[in-house]
């Protein structure tokens, strides 16, 4: 692989994690799926050079899934829920911003010392896309940590699973059979997630998780 | 026509045997039930018995091996069928076709037949799986199958409250057992994962590793079998079952840990480091003392066998661990001897065990009475089952001319070579040890002769008792049958002996001289100059003397017998309450050794003269190891469920962050570890 290729492959990826970074920080719901969105543009960008370059033609098929799913069909689809709830503009404060993007900062560190000391017999740009993916991945599960909101929590979810795509799209020789389960079960997680919250917002007329707490009688 | 395998036969044997638990399920209700299912468990076993047999003499080197597609599917199922699993095959299936046999008379009297039938089977295709397995995945996997048929046969009389208890004591031991077998058998595997035994025996075990893997065999096989500390569960569920479910679990069962123990230290562990005779041999003495001392405190007729069952494979461990002093030493013939008297002693066990839980189940079916306060006198109204608990009385107590003698004297011979070992640890204990086991040995004598003279000399105690009949003639045969081969192993135990040469060759790599050429039947372990044994001899001598001397008696003074009223002391009352209790017999050994083994407190409550109310003697027992070692680790889990409860009740996102934080933490080992 020639250099550029590789220098391109490495820039999709690192934005990839920026714009999980960039995540952290939005306290608004429409926002935050505006980001969201971006990201999985960012994904589907990812994935298309990674078909390119690996010249392995189905990963643009899988690029086409990210793009039309992550970056479309959920975006919108959550935004029309959140009118509909009307929680669009809510503000939601779990822990605050400085505390939570010194956490990322230190997952991505941590992530990058892990996959570079682990694998240092790969390929080069399999260890950069995986130390990538392994920061995004993380990323996610600390939105999914320290958010209140069951949208921002979905939205974790989310974006927890674009760093398994692109983990799974960077190595190469991946089945493409894995990637396409990976992207269903996904949607099918969506939709469960997206009844729940219905079902929540009926009972306790809100998504705040903690309703739930409440409900069980148990204390914060 | 193929020409089948000892192997073949018993993989289809357990096939039958399952086969037989599908239709017991569907016919167990019907009163003809135990006609075809322990017929059939009957048959099965004498096949795989008598192929084992076969094998056992004709190629005992060639090992027999196939692969099943069952299981994981990478690995298989894998059977093997060598010298050692061919020998404890026979002392299995011998042990389950007296028991099948002593069932078909048995059973008629089993109020729930539809929870034995079933499990009966499978329970013998658990052992036998056991025996055959070859890899660590089916050997735990039969192990398990074993356990749990054998709780569910523990479990057939729920309703009541003590068996219940049994029960789950029993299945608590047995999945700890299982755990410690599993993490041993995960040691041996190493990290590349070969849970085949033949690429465990091929890379061995690193010395280190090795001891662990020792002390989880030892907790692994010793909580099946019976070793102290991890024996509780043993007198409450072995009792609790069916009388025949008893003789197989403590004659045969207990076999088959036994069995593992060998497989694992002696096959694959790798050479043997004499360090692993000191818990082994450790464990063994206190497991035979304290197994016998209790048996002696013990009223109830079934937990007597029980505890004697700890006792006996007290003595067997004892019995492996020379074995493995002699063997980690290089000093090989002493390491067969040991191996023999330990083999030998595992059928010996195995015959008279059943034997007497044979018989108790007779006196059980009898009188409906197992405590032996309530028993006596029944040699009259029983006299063949009597006469057959006897002979297995006399063999347990290893009198001779029985097989008992013949496997511990071999033991003893054993014993008397330690002064040839080296190492002064092992020069110390290994007398100490052998001091126990002739005390055991003794004690043994005692508790057998108050287990007979209790329940079936005297006069009877109860009205139960008093109506008492001898049982059918199925449970009369398969005990007889067992009596003789206890008389046949004790009088030629050259003939034993030289059957598991062969195992004991490829346990240690060398074997016993051979015994059938000495003249006179004689078995001479080491060297004529120091000492033989010949059970013929004594046999003809204590039969020709017995003889005789009834001979001269009843010639001499039978004519001048006349019948009087006995003399009653001046005491015109004779109750039978007035006779030997079985607490008054045991109450010179309680006071001896009672006061430091069960911290025994009799209460002595005196009326005061010219008051009429009956004097009082109350004897307190204490298990210690139940209080000291289970009570607290019952108390610490307790306490630490009581902590860890909350756990159950935290928020989705705590238990997300839970999760988070062991990843991070999992993440930042890998990231600092060197």
């Amino acid at each position: 692989m020639d250099k550029f290729a590789f220098d391109v492959a490495h820039f999709l990826a690192g934005s990839l994690v920026l714009v999980s970074l960039m995540l952290l920080y939005q306290d608004r719901l429409s926002a935050l799926l505006n980001v969201f969105a971006f990201q999985a543009m960012v994904l589907a960008l990812s994935v298309a050079w990674q078909a390119y370059a690996q010249g392995a033609p189905h990963l643009y098929l899988t690029a086409a899934i990210a793009l039309s799913v992550k970056a479309i069909i959920i975006p919108v689809a959550l935004h029309r829920m959140i009118r509909r709830l009307g929680i669009h503009r809510e503000v939601e404060t779990a822990i605050n911003i400085g505390p939570t993007m010194l956490a990322g900062l230190g997952l991505v560190a941590l992530s990058m010392v892990v996959i570079l000391r682990v694998t240092a017999a790969a390929d080069m740009l399999a260890r950069e896309d995986l130390a990538f993916a392994l920061s995004v991945v993380l990323l996610g599960l600390l939105m999914m940590v320290t958010r209140r909101n069951a949208v921002s929590q979905v939205v974790g979810f989310m974006s927890l699973e674009n760093g398994l795509i692109l983990a799974a799209t960077g190595a190469k020789g991946m089945p493409f059979v894995v990637e396409i389960s990976v992207a269903f079960s996904v949607l099918i997680a969506f939709i469960v997630i997206g009844i729940f919250l219905f079902r929540i917002r009926e009972r306790f007329d809100s998504v705040d998780l903690e309703a739930l707490d409440d409900f069980r009688g148990e204390s914060r | 026509m193929k020409n089948w395998s000892a192997l073949d036969v018993t993989l289809w044997c357990i096939l039958a045997l399952l086969i037989t638990a599908v239709v017991a399920i569907a016919i167990g209700r019907a009163r003809w039930a135990r006609w075809p299912v322990y017929g059939a468990s009957l048959t099965i076993s004498g096949t795989v018995c008598a192929y084992s047999l076969v094998h056992l003499i004709a190629q005992p080197a060639v090992a027999w091996a196939t692969v099943l597609p069952l299981g994981l599917p990478w690995i298989g199922a894998n059977f093997r069928i060598d010298a050692l699993a061919a020998f404890f095959l026979i002392v299995i299936n011998l042990g389950a076709a007296a028991a099948s046999l002593y069932g078909l008379g048995y059973g008629r009297h089993e109020s729930a037949p539809e929870r034995v039938l079933p499990f009966f089977p499978v329970f013998l295709a658990g052992m036998n799986m056991v025996l055959l397995a070859a890899d660590a995945f089916t050997f735990l996997l039969s192990w398990e199958f074993m356990s749990l048929a054998s709780w569910a046969l523990v479990m057939t009389h729920h309703q009541e409250e003590d068996n219940r208890k049994a029960g789950y004591v029993y299945i608590v031991m047995a999945s700890f057992g299982t755990l410690a077998l599993l993490l041993a058998f995960g040691l041996m595997a190493g990290p590349e994962g070969g849970y085949a035994f033949a690429t465990m025996r091929a890379h061995g075990t690193s010395p280190g590793l090795a001891g662990l893997v020792l002390a989880l065999a030892l907790l692994g096989t010793g909580s099946k079998a019976g070793l102290v500390p991890l024996h509780v569960w043993l007198p409450l569920a072995h009792p609790a079952a069916p009388s025949h479910v008893s003789a197989l679990m403590s004659g045969v069962m207990t076999k088959v840990a036994i069995y593992g123990f060998i497989r694992i230290t002696f096959d694959l562990l790798g050479p043997v480091a004499w360090w692993w005779a000191v818990p082994v041999l450790f464990a063994g003495a206190v497991t035979a003392t304290l197994g016998v001392l209790s048996a002696l405190m013990q009223n109830d007729i079934k937990r007597v066998l029980a505890y004697s069952t700890i006792e006996n494979i007290g003595l067997i461990f004892v019995a492996l661990g020379l074995a493995l002093a002699f063997q980690g030493n290089g000093m090989k013939a002493a390491a067969a001897l040991a191996m023999t008297a330990a083999l030998f002693h595992v059928l010996n066990h195995s015959l008279f065990k059943s034997l007497l839980f044979f018989g108790a189940g007779a006196v059980l079916t009898a009188t409906g009475e197992r405590q032996m306060e309530r028993l006596g006198g029944l040699l009259n109204r029983m006299p063949m089952t009597g006469l057959l608990f006897l002979v297995g009385s006399v063999a347990i107590s290893a009198l001779p001319p029985l097989n008992g003698f013949a496997s511990e004297w071999l033991m003893l011979q054993a014993i008397l070579l330690s002064p040839e070992l080296p190492q002064w640890a092992l020069k110390l204990l290994v007398p100490a040890v052998g001091a126990m086991l002739a005390l055991a040995a003794a004690l043994a004598a005692a508790c057998f002769v108050r287990a007979f003279g209790i329940s079936f000399l005297g006069r009877p105690r109860s009205d139960a008792a008093t109506g008492a009949h001898e049982v059918d003639r199925l449970s009369i045969v398969a005990m007889a049958i067992l009596a003789v081969l206890c008389l046949l192993a004790g009088i030629v135990p050259a003939v034993i002996i030289d059957a598991v040469a062969p195992v004991v060759q490829a346990l240690t790599g060398t074997r016993m001289p051979v015994q059938t050429d000495v003249a006179w039947l004689s078995i001479v372990p080491i060297a004529e100059s120091r000492s033989s044994y010949n059970g013929l001899l004594v046999f003809i001598f204590i039969a020709a003397s017995a003889s005789l001397a009834a001979f001269a008696i009843h010639r001499l003074a039978s004519d001048k017998l006349r019948r009087a009223p006995a003399w009653d002391c001046g005491f015109p009352d004779q109750n039978p309450a007035t006779q030997y209790t079985a607490d008054s017999f045991a109450q010179p050994l309680r006071r001896v050794f009672g006061g430091f083994a069960f911290r025994a407190q009799e209460d002595l409550h005196m009326p005061l003269p010219g008051d009429g109310s009956p004097a009082r003697l109350t004897v307190r027992l204490h298990d210690l190891v139940w209080e000291w070692i289970y009570e607290p680790v019952v108390r610490l889990v307790n306490v630490l469920a009581e902590r860890l409860n909350h756990l159950q009740f935290l928020t989705i996102r705590r238990y997300l962050s839970l999760v988070f934080g062991l990843l991070v933490l999992l993440l930042l080992i890998l990231a600092i570890r060197p």
